[in-house]
């Protein structure tokens, strides 16, 4: 007989037969195939899945942190959580607390490589719109604060330097805020009334990229506050608010004073703060770690009580960094071990099927196969089971994080990589386990596999 | 007259030995054997007495522990593994008793099969098995699979596939034994008319009545030829091979 063909054009003929072949094979046992692939869909599936889940979350986590600028401490007043329940005593009584003046000289003067420092005051009240009224907090700050803390000023503009030497009413309101105050119009250009004061709207920011009370304690000085949600209850200064309106830091001085009060059904506070907030950046990025832990030192000197929060973004994005380093270490582990118990489902599998079929070898062997031939056979079928297995656990692994985001609301990443990975991983599973049982029905003796049973 | 014939295997002095625990048993001891171009035989003779270890060697399943086996004047006692299987596959067809067909394959699929290791293309290999099938008569059932069919057509689907690479031998190893003898003689008739058509078929049983069928006749006891009518029938004047046998 003659043939026309080539030798590459026969050997992609050879293997489709064995495809096809070991599909037949393998759909002779449906149930059991289904079964052994089972194993590998759970494997490749939750590899991709928590892959997914684990990068969405370190994903928002980081990119809120990065936000809050790598090189720059946050440092926030807290209210000391002692006067929790003495409120009807200190009804009167002026409140002081947080960080001061004088903490703030001494971190400009006595703290190597501090770049800029970005003071802000915060106070509580209703923000009118003619008769709409919003609960909001007030931010006193200075011009570079858009730019020092990563939020975006996405419509109008922020105040200037000039602005706040006049002490202007000018304020910029949150996305949130501009939406509830002014539904249906432009507020640029508009006034907003807060007490007696006019201000007027001349430009929308960002919400703010982090509750910084996510990391509250991350600096070592935890300050027990509850976590105010979007549209919740405003509790004290330090509070994350998505209402809030910004207005340069001397404006709030000179139009509130010193002492904010603070007005709830009938009864009132007054507290003396400084600054809500303070805001340094450490010019040398190596230098962040050291400066916080000077700055640290300096505050525990200054205030007896803890009534301060320090927030250092750099060392919150190494701790998210680290945490998603161990995770990645504990999901390769799992996914290593749900992969290898799939591929020792897939050897037994397979080593009972050439034990069953060691008369179908026998005969192959008889009719001219070679050893070779035996190997590719098993070993095909094998990688073609998990190959299966591999395509619905990805699948299985891709629809897992869509179902997650879609009604547990959490971000989740699925890396282009991730599947392909899983899938190649699944493959060579396929592989390894494979070989010895294809070794071992290819190295049978024909006499002996003809004559079994 | 048939001086001329030409010999397809040579046997010399074979002789295979196997450990059973700590006795070495000689299932063949010395069987010297020339096989002509359409000889059709029967190997016959008690359980044991190395009949099955003959077809395997005859068959290149097995090797000989001495001695030289010729097949087409080609030395293939000592081939490696990989060429033996290129032998069975291009020169021998096999018949067994329990037909030894592949379950999950069809009537076709399984004629196929040696020519699938013999890298035959697809139409080709289509072509041949198709007309193989027809000519066993199951040119019907083409897409069925063994177990839809009787014994007896399994055999003759087992037939087609020893047929299937043109083989210089076709070995057969109580080919109608799991029969009755309705289908059994069908099978036989098939033998005998491939044989009127040239075929070379060796037929192992320890059926008498088969004795009576085959021209030749060639009968075993303890691992020796101890009858073979062919030397003494077809070729009176015997050759080298005959004369070491007597020796």
């Amino acid at each position: 007989m003659k043939f026309s063909k080539t030798v590459g054009d026969l050997a992609v003929w050879r293997l489709k037969r064995s495809v096809i072949l070991g599909l037949k094979s393998l759909w002779m046992h449906k149930l059991r195939s289904m079964l052994t692939a089972l194993g590998i869909v759970f494997g490749v599936a939750s590899v991709i899945a928590m892959l997914a889940i684990g990068e969405g979350a370190s994903h928002e986590a980081q990119e809120q942190i990065k936000n809050l600028g790598s090189q720059n401490i946050i440092l926030q007043s807290v209210k000391p959580t002692n006067d929790a329940t003495a409120g009807e005593q200190q009804r009167s009584l002026i409140l002081s607390y947080g960080l001061t003046r004088r903490d703030l000289e001494q971190i400009r003067n006595t703290i190597p490589g501090v770049e800029v420092v970005v003071p802000a005051r915060q106070m509580k009240d209703y923000i009118w719109n003619i008769s709409h009224s919003v609960d909001a907090d007030v931010l006193g700050t200075v011009s570079w604060y858009p730019e020092m803390r990563g939020r975006r000023v996405s419509a109008g503009r922020f105040f200037t330097n000039l602005e706040m030497e006049d002490r202007s009413n000018v304020c910029v309101l949150s996305a949130d805020l501009a939406k509830r105050l002014f539904p249906l119009s432009d507020p640029i250009g508009r006034e907003v009334r807060l007490q007696r004061s006019y201000f007027r709207v001349i430009g929308i920011i960002e919400g703010r990229p982090i509750s910084t009370d996510a990391a509250a304690g991350s600096g070592g000085l935890g300050g027990g506050s509850q976590k105010a949600k979007k549209g919740g209850e405003k509790g004290a200064p330090g509070e994350e608010s998505t209402y809030e309106m910004l207005i340069p830091l001397t404006t709030l001085v000179e139009r509130f004073g010193e002492v904010l009060m603070k007005y709830r059904s009938g009864s009132f506070e007054a507290e003396k703060v400084d600054f809500h907030e303070v805001t340094v950046k450490i010019n040398d990025p190596d230098k962040v770690m050291t400066s916080a832990e000077a700055i640290r030192h300096l505050l525990e000197r200054n205030h007896k009580e803890v009534d301060y929060r320090m927030i250092v973004p750099l060392e919150l994005l190494r701790r998210a960094e680290r945490t998603k380093q161990i995770f990645n270490i504990v999901l390769g582990s799992i996914a290593a071990i749900s992969l290898i118990v799939g591929g020792i489902g897939i050897m037994n599998i397979m080593l009972a099927t050439v034990t069953e079929r060691t008369r179908e070898i026998g005969i192959r062997r008889a009719l001219g196969a070679k050893q070779r031939d035996i190997v590719s056979q098993f070993l095909i079928e094998t990688v073609l089971l998990s190959g299966a297995g591999g395509l619905i656990g990805v699948a299985v692994g891709l629809a897992i994080p869509m179902v997650i985001t879609r009604f547990a609301d959490m971000l989740t990443i699925v890396e282009f990589w991730a599947p392909a990975l899983a899938f190649t991983i699944s493959v060579v599973i396929g592989v390894a386990f494979g070989i010895y049982p294809a070794f071992r029905a290819a190295g049978m003796n024909p006499v002996e596999a003809l004559r079994h049973e | 007259m048939q001086a001329g014939r030409r010999a397809i295997i040579e046997l010399r002095q074979v002789e295979k030995h196997y450990l059973m625990g700590s006795f070495l048993v000689k299932a063949l001891d010395g069987i010297t054997l020339t096989v002509y171009a359409g000889d059709y035989i029967s190997i016959l003779g008690p359980s044991g007495c190395g009949k099955s270890t003959l077809l395997n060697i005859l068959g290149c399943l097995d090797q000989p522990t001495t001695g030289e086996y010729l097949l087409e004047g080609r030395d293939v006692a000592r081939l490696p593994d990989d060429e033996l299987s290129q032998v069975r596959g291009k020169r021998l067809g096999f018949i067994f008793q329990s037909y030894n067909l592949i379950q999950q394959l069809t009537v076709v699929e399984n004629i196929e099969v040696p020519l699938y290791y013999q890298g035959v293309p697809e139409a080709e290999s289509r072509r041949i098995a198709t007309d193989l099938a027809r000519q066993v008569g199951l040119g019907e059932r083409l897409d069925h699979r063994p177990t839809e069919l009787s014994g007896g057509q399994q055999q003759r689907v087992a037939i087609a596939r020893a047929l299937a690479n043109d083989p210089a031998v076709i070995l057969a190893d109580e080919a109608t034994g799991n029969l009755d003898s309705k289908s059994g003689g069908d099978i036989l008739k098939i033998f005998d008319d491939l044989n009127a058509a040239g075929k070379t078929l060796i037929m192992i049983t320890h059926d008498e009545k088969m004795a009576e069928r085959t021209p030749r006749v060639i009968r075993l006891r303890d691992g020796q030829v101890v009858f073979d009518s062919g030397d003494a029938i077809v070729r009176p004047s015997a050759g080298a091979a005959l004369s070491m046998k007597e020796g």
